[in-house]
């Protein structure tokens, strides 16, 4: 029994799930709400089969069709694509469940399809063993993303969303030309080979720098991030929780996948001035959305720069290279996800609620939507990177190796940074516990979108305390076998 | 993991359980949150008991949950640890009781005692914390949920208030975690050691070692309030009456004060941080937080303003205790890490009834004050007077073994400042008692409620009366085998090589 079911092949599951239920969505909208949530749950019984078939046989390839690379499609699962995974599945049954109470009637109808497609797309992201795979699942998924985006209507979400799409295609389109040339100079797109083959050429150096730049674009680092704000602060609540937990770090899972398996090991990136580049950029990136978040009046906005900060912090581990390095920001990927859809669906009550994001204007918010305040700040604590928190742990880690190194500069950016984000978050929090004059109530908050937000927060929190537990299932297939140092 | 070894984790749990099922309950359910804020405050004491006889019979409490890589949380109750943890437990006790009959009609209740328990389940954990990043953890969390306490009235000048003890709280918790991290990188370890565990680092280290004494220093002064991290406790006393009790006595403050003896004996070890050279430093800072606060308190009108200056010198002794480095001073500074607690705690009780029975919240409106509440100005008197450090009560105690610990360890000056001191504490408390007591009082109060024919409500009343009886029984039965002196000689002795 236990043999079968560790034979079936889970990650090919983890595509073809979603896939369908957005068909079946697209082809039954009346019954849309029930699906999705029952594809969410299947999705997630799947990656659990997965991380079981991994913790036992190790790292795992799958020839579809059977013909193999370099001919056929591959898919590829190890410890980093486990984590991701499983972030995917986590945040998105929580998003399908607080979208389940939030979209009604013919935004709903529209909302499914593009979701599980979008799900789709990043779960084979995530599984893709070669370079064009990446491509075309970063291609679908930024298609569905601003669709997403445009869901919400009106003047500012079809700017914002029109702008996205710009961005997304010259992203995808740098990405394909460093394809191009890697495939040209190199004759193969399958990141294993690749990672043999590839040598210090002046092909291979403009492929990393095309590849870069695109998938820079797309994540938005600092001073590509001038897209980011107005997307996430624009969508419909669930949107803005995926856009910032998931779909920003899928173009960042890939430069991770050729940064580790390709570029680093053989050399053939100008490592350390890149790494360094990368990292500055990072730092830069905290300290603006930093202090841009403190300066926004809008409440959607500051989490939006916040993501801006954050994703800084992933930059951090490019100069100092460690594994222990690469540990904190697998873990900050996976604490932010979550901490940061958390925010976005209390964010998303605040609005349903209130009708307006205004900062100033919260007050009372703390007597009358004490769960959604709660989550908001449980997930501004892993946020902070205050004790104990999946947050906490990842600071701790980037702080210990940059110490160790003795580049004292980057532990300055990452105590900054913190303190910054606790200077925007407890602006909200302290309007928030101001006494209401008068009761304004206007419409209850379903008390799913509340728990679901809850949960979410409090999962960020607990990460703080399973950090060793979760480091031996990254660590499956050595993801950073590649890099130097303990 | 026995039920033993749990039992510190108990402890922690005794007041974190009760705190989170407080949180969901309704404001109207009073029976039920005061049957769980008392039966978490009094399991706590139990517990505490438990443990004191346990480890005077040699048994040992400790238990580990992994939480970083390489790193624990790990609880250990040493005898430094019940220290703070019997003063803690003791002290939430009484403090519930008052609260639960300070804020009885008021909204927010059950979000009040919710984070009123959050803050003693910090205060246990960092006190039985048995390295520096489960310290660090549970020294956040106080952090954390003290800030709902202090801006709980909603206003804009609460949320102000919260906002200026944030803005040093946690950027005392950042340099505390720099200091900590960087520490690790050094030794591999964060482990409280008695007599420390670095004396054995190589000598190109000294340097930096001393850097981070001095980040450490800044990141538990704030919340210690030493000299210059001071300004955010006269402010945060826009907080109801009992959480400015338990800000001073047991949690915040007294964290920082702990923390910084904890940093100075169990990391650094006493002798070695006086090879560093940072101990004069150090004991000068602590006597200029100590006059600073008391000149201070002198010019104050609003009493708990007063009261919170006066705080911010009387926490220094313990600073100055462990500074002046000797066996004998260490005693006085320990000793008064219980007798400072007790004493403040009663003072500001005090204070809350003054402001919840008669509406007087300045000094100026004490006149007479002492025959409408003899009892509550009794109990007033008699901290004030163990403030200054008049015999017997424990205030002298504390100084004097701070006194003759200075002598002893050839530090002369430090006799100055504490006489300095004491007079100060006179000249700003004398006359509170004097006007008090003997000034005719005024036709009518600001703002007079009844409560029949006790002068105040009982649950107001009790707590400083025990507290007062305490003040002036510690102070009695010093040399006796139970009191807290002799359990901080038991300490002393640990950390001085024979």
């Amino acid at each position: 029994m236990t043999g079968d079911l560790l034979g079936i092949p889970w990650a090919v599951l983890l595509i073809l799930l979603p896939l369908i239920g957005g068909l079946a969505c697209f082809l039954l909208p009346s019954l849309s709400k029930s699906l999705g949530l029952l594809c969410a749950l299947a999705i997630l019984v799947a990656v659990g089969g997965l991380g079981w078939q991994l913790a036992e046989n190790g790292a795992q390839r799958y020839a579809i069709g059977g013909w193999g690379a370099p001919l056929g499609i591959d898919l590829y699962a190890d410890g980093l694509s486990l984590l991701m995974l499983v972030m995917a599945a986590l945040v998105g049954l929580g998003v399908s469940v607080y979208s389940s109470a939030y979209f009604n009637g013919d935004k709903a109808r529209h909302f499914w399809p593009l979701w599980l497609f979008l799900w789709a797309a990043l779960n084979a992201l995530f599984l893709s063993a070669d370079i064009f795979n990446l491509y075309v699942t970063l291609e679908l998924l930024g298609l569905a993303a601003v669709a997403l985006v445009a869901l919400a209507g009106g003047a500012d979400a079809l700017n914002a969303a029109m702008r996205y799409l710009l961005v997304s295609l010259l992203g995808s389109l740098f990405y394909l030309l460093g394809v191009a040339l890697i495939y040209h100079g190199f004759g193969s797109v399958d990141i294993a080979i690749l990672a043999q083959r590839i040598e210090p050429s002046p092909a291979a150096w403009s492929a990393v720098g095309l590849m870069s730049a695109g998938l820079l674009l797309k994540t938005a680092l600092f001073p590509m991030h001038f897209w980011l704000p107005a997307a996430h602060a624009s969508a419909p609540a669930p949107v803005s929780a995926l856009l910032s937990a998931l779909v920003v770090k899928a173009p960042f899972y890939i430069l991770l996948r050729l940064w580790l398996e390709i570029f680093s090991p053989t050399g053939a990136a100008p490592g350390q001035l890149l790494g360094q580049l990368l990292g500055l950029l990072g730092a830069a990136a905290v300290l603006w959305g930093g202090i841009q978040a403190l300066r926004q009046t809008r409440l959607k906005l500051l989490i939006a720069y916040s993501t801006v900060a954050q994703l800084g912090y992933l930059f951090l581990a490019f100069p100092l290279g460690t594994s222990i390095a690469w540990k904190g920001v697998f873990y900050l990927l996976l604490s932010h996800a979550l901490a940061k859809a958390a925010m976005f669906m209390a964010a998303g009550n605040i609005l349903y609620f209130c009708g307006h994001d205004r900062i100033t204007d919260l007050d009372g918010v703390a007597q009358r939507l004490p769960l959604t305040l709660a989550a908001f700040s449980l997930a501004g604590v892993s946020i902070m990177g205050l004790p104990p928190s999946g947050g906490f742990v990842a600071k701790w880690l980037l702080l210990e190796t940059a110490l160790r190194s003795g580049q004292w500069w980057w532990a300055a950016i990452l105590i900054l940074g913190g303190l910054l984000a606790a200077a925007y978050i407890f602006q909200v929090i302290g309007h928030a516990f101001t006494q209401a004059d008068a009761p304004a109530e206007t419409g209850l908050v379903p008390a799913r979108m509340e728990w679901t937000a809850v949960m979410f927060a409090f999962a960020a929190i607990l990460l703080g305390f399973f950090a060793t537990d979760a480091f031996e299932l990254i660590g499956i297939g050595a993801p950073t076998s590649g890099v130097s140092g303990g | 993991m026995n039920l033993a070894q749990s039992l510190p984790l108990l402890v922690v749990a005794s007041s974190l359980v009760p705190g989170a099922i407080i949180f969901f309950l309704d404001e109207k359910q009073t029976v039920a949150r005061i049957f769980l804020n008392m039966a978490g405050a009094l399991i706590k004491l139990a517990l505490a008991g438990v443990m004191l006889w346990g480890i005077v019979h040699g048994y040992h409490y400790e238990i580990r949950l992994p939480l970083l890589p390489g790193i624990d949380l790990f609880l250990r109750a040493g005898p430094l640890a019940m220290l703070f943890v019997t003063l803690s437990a003791t002290l939430w006790l009484l403090t519930t009781i008052y609260a639960i009959g300070y804020l009885e009609d008021s909204p927010h209740r059950s979000r009040f005692f919710g984070f009123f328990s959050l803050c003693v389940t910090a205060t246990a954990g960092l006190a039985l914390a048995g390295n520096l990043l489960t310290f660090l953890l549970f020294y956040e969390l106080l952090t954390l949920a003290t800030y709902p306490l202090i801006v709980h009235r909603g206003t804009e000048e609460a949320r102000l208030a919260g906002r200026n003890y944030l803005i040093y709280t946690i950027g005392g918790g950042a340099l505390l975690l720099l200091a900590t991290v960087w520490l690790y990188t050094l030794t591999g370890t964060l482990e409280f050691t008695a007599r420390g565990f670095l004396s054995g680092l190589d000598a190109v280290h000294h340097p930096a070692l001393i850097v981070i004494f001095v980040l450490f220093i800044a990141g538990l002064g704030v919340k210690a309030a030493l000299l210059p991290f001071h300004g955010w406790l006269p402010q945060a006393m826009v907080a109801p009456a009992p959480v400015s009790a338990l800000l001073h006595a047991v949690a915040v403050v007294k964290a920082g004060a702990f923390g910084i003896v904890r940093v100075v004996y169990d990391v650094y070890g006493i002798e070695f941080a006086a090879d560093l050279g940072v101990t004069l430093p150090l004991a000068i800072l602590a006597s200029a937080t100590i006059i600073y606060g008391s000149v201070r308190a002198l010019f104050q009108d609003d009493l708990k303003r007063r009261l919170a200056f006066s705080t911010v010198s009387q926490v220094s002794y313990i600073a100055l205790g462990v500074a002046v480095v000797g066996p004998i001073a260490t005693i006085g500074g320990l000793v008064h890490l219980v007798h400072q607690g007790i004493q403040k705690v009663t003072l500001f009780f005090c204070a809350g009834n003054l402001a919840e029975t008669l509406g007087i919240h300045k000094v100026s409106e004490m006149n007479g004050v002492a025959r409408r509440m003899p009892w509550t100005m009794t109990a007033f008197t008699i901290s004030a007077l163990g403030m200054i450090g008049l015999p017997p009560l424990t205030g002298f105690i504390s100084k004097w073994y701070l006194g003759m610990g200075a002598l002893d360890a050839g530090q002369n000056w430090v006799i100055f400042i504490l006489a300095g001191s004491s007079l100060l504490n006179a000249a700003y408390f004398l006359p509170i008692v004097y006007a008090a007591w003997f000034k005719p009082s005024p036709s009518t109060w600001p703002h007079e409620r009844s409560f029949g024919a006790l002068e105040t409500a009982w649950p107001l009343l009790l707590p400083p009366i025990i507290t007062a009886a305490l003040t002036l029984g510690l102070g009695l039965l010093a040399s006796s085998p139970i009191s807290p002196l002799e359990w901080v000689r038991f300490i002393a002795s640990r950390e001085f090589a024979p």
